[in-house]
């Protein structure tokens, strides 16, 4: 957007929300709402504390196991569903309807099936991410143009050459965006395990903060977590543009 | 030079074959021989199975009875022995002119410093040179189709099959095009199956046309036009012959055009 002749930064629109919220919590009109600036001196305090560094870590590493196997599950399942007709109609109905399904319902299953510690967190995280890139990676496949593949097999490209060289990289745009929205949904993942199935990492922060009515610390956590899955999202959104050249031309 | 019946050697033979799609029959008991180091077109109004015809010697479609011979080979699966010209050009879109030109050598086996010496030198012989690291999208549709053309001819494969290769570019690139096939056709030593359903441009380019007949397909005449082959691809265009067999493919293709 312009004003006045100069380009504002994207995500300008933010500054105006923050003034409005320091005002809001200045003026003492809701305790929900402590001032920004308040809550940032107290994520200073509480950013190098063991405790949070500790959920951090618990965090970190459950959502990247989490959302990496639902990748390297998710991408070879969507292209396979893609190429073939039969694993297509074997699986299409099952991941729309985890894709729909309220996930969030299945974790006490979960629980009961793999316990109550990180392995279920990983895995809810999982299950949240996977659906999605699966369904991408089959519509990037779905739309390649015949001949590619044609051209492929006339110049005596093995199985292996035709998915590595011509599937994967004709459907990485969608698999890219689907990578994208299945780590959006990967956060989710991850915050609702760790708030369900054992209380530990972000989740029990903010089970902690909450429920002691910490406002300040409550809001200093969700602003990093936001900050975190707002940068991933917009790396690979920034991956995504890489492929936008022929993403349009395929 | 192989002598059957007669004295021409035939590089690529179809023979009887037979082709449904469900219910449709594409193409019945459908005979053709192709001359080595001659260029044959398959001409015929759209729908009469042509490409289908194409594509079954290319290996990528299986015949449903019938024998396709390249080499005296029976065709089973596509080979090394003949490269495919694609319509749309099916160049790759994430790779620049170099790698698509190379790239059915890469699918190959070819080390990478190898194959892109021979794709330099294809490039330069189709009028691309200074274009190797542009992208498909940045090209015209015919320095496209001059792309896939290079990438045929890096394989070294003794049969070419075109599939209307120049359907999809403009006018004048395409006659620029008709001129540099004429050259190709005398300068590689290979044979060239050429689909289209322009009739000038299959008088202009073939030393045989094969017309085929729609619904379902059968060959129903072969024509050689003889007489002009010699002359230069100027003043072919005015050859009482090439009008003449123009006419005369025209006249019968016309009850089959609505």
């Amino acid at each position: 957007m312009k004003i006045f002749g100069y380009q504002l930064p994207s995500m300008s629109s933010l500054i105006l929300w923050g003034i409005l919220w320091e005002m809001v919590g200045q003026f003492e009109l809701t305790f929900f709402l402590p001032p920004l600036s308040a809550i940032f001196s107290t994520l200073m305090e509480i950013g190098t504390t063991k405790v949070f560094l500790k959920a951090l870590a618990d965090t970190g590493y459950a959502f990247f196991v989490g959302t990496f196997s639902a990748i390297a599950i998710g991408i070879p399942v969507g292209i396979l569903m893609g190429k073939n007709r039969l694993i297509d109609e074997l699986l299409l109905p099952w991941v729309n309807m985890f894709l729909s399904a309220p996930l969030t319902a299945l974790v006490p299953v979960l629980m009961v099936l793999f316990g109550f510690g990180m392995k279920s967190i990983i895995i809810t995280t999982a299950l949240f991410a996977i659906w999605i890139i699966v369904l991408n990676a089959r519509a990037g496949v779905m739309q390649i143009n015949r001949s590619l593949i044609e051209m492929a097999h006339s110049f005596g490209a093995s199985p292996k050459d035709a998915f590595l060289k011509i599937y994967f990289w004709a459907a990485l745009p969608e698999i890219l965006s689907g990578v994208r929205i299945g780590f959006i949904r990967g956060v989710k993942g991850v915050i609702i395990g760790q708030l369900l199935i054992s209380v530990v990492g972000f989740g029990a922060l903010f089970e902690l903060y909450s429920s002691n009515f910490l406002m300040k610390h409550f809001w200093a956590v969700l602003i990093v977590l936001f900050t975190i899955s707002f940068t991933i999202a917009e790396f690979l959104a920034h991956l995504e543009r890489k492929v936008e050249y022929y993403a349009a031309r395929r | 030079m192989n002598n059957n019946t007669n004295s021409v050697d035939y590089a690529v033979t179809v023979r009887n074959v037979y082709k449904n799609y469900g219910d449709v029959e594409a193409l019945r008991d459908l005979s053709l021989d192709f001359p080595r180091g001659q260029l044959t077109s398959v001409l015929g109004p759209s729908g009469c199975g042509k490409t289908t015809l194409l594509k079954i010697i290319a290996g990528l479609l299986p015949a449903d009875s019938g024998e396709v011979t390249v080499n005296g080979q029976p065709v089973t699966r596509p080979g090394a022995d003949r490269a495919f010209v694609f319509q749309d050009f099916a160049l790759l879109p994430w790779a620049n002119v170099l790698r698509n030109v190379a790239f059915g050598l890469e699918l190959r086996g070819v080390a990478k410093s190898e194959r892109e010496a021979i794709a330099e030198k294809y490039i330069g012989e189709v009028g691309l040179k200074g274009f190797e690291n542009s992208y498909p999208h940045e090209l015209s549709g015919g320095m496209r189709q001059r792309v896939g053309l290079a990438r045929a001819l890096c394989v070294d494969a003794q049969v070419l099959l075109m599939d209307e290769p120049f359907s999809a570019v403009d006018e004048q690139t395409r006659r620029k095009f008709q001129e540099d096939l004429l050259n190709l056709v005398k300068n590689e030593s290979k044979t060239f199956i050429f689909v289209t359903h322009s009739i000038e441009e299959a008088v202009y380019v073939s030393d045989q046309v094969a017309i085929l007949l729609p619904r379902p397909s059968r060959v129903s005449e072969i024509i050689k036009p003889e007489g002009f082959r010699h002359k230069d691809a100027n003043s072919i265009r005015r050859d009482p012959e090439y009008l003449d067999i123009v006419d005369r493919i025209w006249a019968s293709l016309r009850t089959y055009v609505e």
